[in-house]
């Protein structure tokens, strides 16, 4: 991190702040830090095209935009109205996250090496997150994860570096575990609908033990796993129909969710068996009046409906409507909690240092075990020594069309808090729920 | 046990139909103009993209609720019309003579251009189009539902394959085309007109290709990145069935998609396997495909 001294930075402060239109009085609220720069870059790294950008990218991308925007206007309300991070603002470059784990990599020693950014926020893909997380401990850049699932990653090292601000995917799957026990106590038969690559095998996984453990009689009559963005699913379809579970489980996203979604309609599968979406919440803004009724769909954590009424979330609502004519969707609540966790670090290390610049070792500290608010509520970084957060999750099953909202409204909404479906500091999740899930606490 | 055989039967059909739309066109041209075109998906791509705008501007007319089903063909017609002869003309049409390397490379570049293209154009948010999907109700073969576009789309492969079987076999300009996919120097020597016959044969073949996309946009949300997903299956294709045989692009389809549905039915996780296992038999026991008669009197 740079670090510059005397008065070119308050002179560069002004004339940035001028320049972003706040003027004097702007930035007279918010003295800048002795020993600050001139302003903060961040790396924010998400899908820009192929098929995760329109349900993922693109939400999450339009969420930094904003939030990075307000902040340096210092018009987010408490706790961070204090204009940009610890009155410096902030300058995102944006990169694309398609291409795979290596051109992740590549991106990433471009991001620290030639654009000379101070911090990274990103990654959706489980591979990506896998891949530059050791890089980015090698580099000795803060990189805080925003969305990537896969559990393994703090549960299989420790690192100093990366921090990642969302749950990782067990929540989902243990989180509707717990939810289909609560309004089908009576289930015998459960299927599986998955993509066939990383995220739909752990998922299926997971939520297969986990619901094996709370319900050992429970039979698993079809696993189905489609190749990703097969886009076609008529036979899946077929076998699962044949198959009569009472129950189906599909970590299906984007365009295979909806897809298949269209697909299963007039087929009338969800009539049939209940049918569960983990992340199905993304799809609810899309298809608005067209989400069949009486599907569970899950958001992967507090967020979109789920998200409690607080003035920080109505304000992100608004302000997210305001600008793109759609509300947030959980890929945007992610890239909110990441940008605000950040920011609650440094400024948490500068109050301990009575408004001085932090150095990164003091911003580490920080956000190590940092309790931070969100407009998902508050976030804990509980496990993965400090770097891993945890967040309750919430279940709902699709009603009636809300002409209002634009979109169905959820019935039957459950949220398990997060030690109800986390496991505790140090414990692994698959031994977790191998030991039945010591310690958890649930309603 | 029989009600299986039926509905792995069906579901076979369902997809084979759908494979046979996406990989004839590719067939075609790799047959008369010995490009292996990757661009193939853009074509999809586009024709999805056409039929799903189609729809949701007839979708908001007061007109014959069925005619919506015209969009379609008509999206395959337009995108395939305008963006195969120009594609052709500038483009291919310089790497004829070169390595085919060459032609991989330059189809690609189309591809990513186009990927842009559509982005451009039509933007990343998806756009559905399913009001042709459940329009005609749904049909039930034994135990199970299917919507009646699945037995459309399966009419919609039948027809198309024995119009261009008509067209190459019947018609004068199809036995040209023929001819030139059994012996170009001789055709030419003969007097055949290549670059009017190149543009004819690309641009039928963009249209089935666009035919594909348009089919399948009701079923799917349409979004950048469909393109892509096609290429590959649409090569196990043509590669199962022999490179530029009308009759290999339906037996390779057929094959991949009954064995494909067995699976799904009786083995799940071995579906994305089964695919390749296929290619990779029918490569090893018969490198030029089940069907690649042309290629061998080629030699």
């Amino acid at each position: 991190m740079r670090i510059r001294q005397g008065g070119w930075f308050i002179i560069l402060l002004v004339i940035l702040f001028s320049s972003l239109g706040l003027g004097p009085s702007g930035f007279s609220q918010a003295p800048a830090p002795t020993g600050a720069p001139a302003q903060l870059k961040v790396g924010i790294v998400t899908f820009l095209s192929g098929a995760a950008a329109a349900p993922f990218g693109v939400p999450s991308r339009n969420a930094a935009e904003l939030l990075i925007e307000q902040l340096n206007a210092g018009s987010v309300p408490k706790p961070y109205d204090r204009p940009g991070i610890g009155g410096v603002p902030l300058r995102a470059v944006y990169v694309d996250e398609a291409g795979g784990a290596e051109r992740q990599v590549a991106e990433l020693r471009r991001l620290v090496l030639e654009e000379k950014v101070d911090f990274v926020i990103g990654y959706i893909s489980s591979a990506d997150c896998l891949a530059v997380a050791p890089v980015a401990e090698e580099l000795k850049v803060l990189t805080v994860l925003f969305d990537c699932g896969t559990n393994r990653i703090f549960e299989e090292r420790a690192y100093r570096y990366v921090f990642r601000t969302s749950a990782h995917q067990v929540i989902d799957s243990i989180g509707l575990a717990r939810y289909l026990l609560k309004v089908r106590p009576q289930v015998r038969t459960v299927a599986g609908l998955n993509q066939n690559y990383a995220w739909g095998q752990d998922s299926w996984n997971t939520f297969r033990e986990a619901l094996l453990k709370l319900k050992p009689d429970v039979k698993v009559v079809s696993e189905q796993f489609p190749k990703l963005f097969a886009g076609e699913f008529s036979t899946e379809i077929s076998a699962l129909l044949a198959a009569r579970p009472e129950f189906i489980h599909s970590s299906f996203w984007g365009g295979d969710l909806e897809g298949f979604t269209i697909q299963m309609m007039p087929r009338r599968l969800h009539r049939r068996s209940l049918i569960a979406f983990t992340p199905g919440e993304p799809m609810l803004p899309r298809l608005g009046r067209d989400v069949p009724p009486g599907i569970i769909v899950g958001a992967r954590g507090p967020h979109g409906p789920f998200a409690p009424n607080t003035p920080l979330n109505q304000w992100f609502v608004r302000a997210y409507r305001d600008r793109y004519g759609i509300r947030p969707v959980y890929a945007s609540y992610h890239m909110a909690q990441a940008l605000l966790g950040v920011k609650a670090a440094f400024e948490k290390a500068m109050a301990s240092r009575e408004g001085q610049w932090p150095t990164i070792d003091q911003v580490i500290a920080a956000f190590e075990y940092l309790e931070f608010e969100t407009p998902s509520g508050p976030i804990r970084m509980a496990i993965g020594k400090g770097h891993q957060a945890v967040e309750p999750v919430a279940y709902g099953v699709t009603g009636p069309y809300d002409p209002q909202q634009k979109e169905v409204r959820l019935t039957n909404v459950m949220t398990f808090p997060a030690e109800c479906v986390n496991p505790p500091e140090g414990v692994k999740s698959e031994d977790w729920i191998r030991q039945g899930f010591p310690g958890a606490r649930c309603p | 046990m029989l009600d299986t055989v039926v509905v792995i039967g069906t579901d076979g059909l369902i997809y084979a139909a759908w494979l046979f739309l996406i990989a004839l066109g590719l067939s075609l041209i790799y047959g008369v103009l010995r490009v292996l075109n990757i661009a193939h998906g853009s074509f999809y791509a586009l024709g999805a993209y056409g039929a799903a705008s189609l729809i949701g501007l007839y979708g908001r007319q007061d007109l014959w609720l069925y005619g919506i089903y015209l969009m379609l063909p008509l999206a395959a017609l337009a995108v395939g019309g305008t963006v195969g002869p120009l594609v052709e003309r500038g483009v291919l049409r310089w790497m004829y003579a070169r390595e085919p390397v060459y032609q991989l490379l330059a189809t690609y570049a189309l591809f990513l251009i186009f990927e842009d293209l559509v982005k451009l154009i039509w933007g990343v948010d998806p756009i559905y189009a399913y009001a042709p999907y459940t329009l005609l109700g749904e049909v039930s073969i034994g135990a199970i539902t299917y919507p009646a576009y699945s037995l459309l789309l399966i009419g919609t492969a039948v027809v198309v394959g024995v119009l261009v079987g008509v067209f190459i076999r019947r018609s004068r300009t199809g036995r040209v085309v023929v001819a030139m996919i059994e012996d170009p120097e001789m055709s030419t020597a003969l007097g055949v007109d290549v670059p009017r016959m190149s543009v004819l044969a690309f641009t039928l073949g963009t249209v089935l290709a666009a035919l594909g996309g348009a089919m399948t946009a009701p079923m799917i949300a349409v979004m950048p990145g469909i393109g892509a997903e096609v290429i590959v299956l649409a090569f196990a294709v043509v590669v199962i069935g022999g490179l530029g045989s009308l009759e290999g692009a339906a037996i390779g389809a057929l094959l991949i998609g009954l064995l494909r549905a067995a699976t799904v039915h009786l083995i799940p996780v071995l579906e994305l396997f089964v695919i390749y296992l296929v290619m990779a038999l029918v490569l090893i026991l018969r490198p030029r495909g089940l069907w690649g008669r042309l290629e061998i009197r080629r030699l």
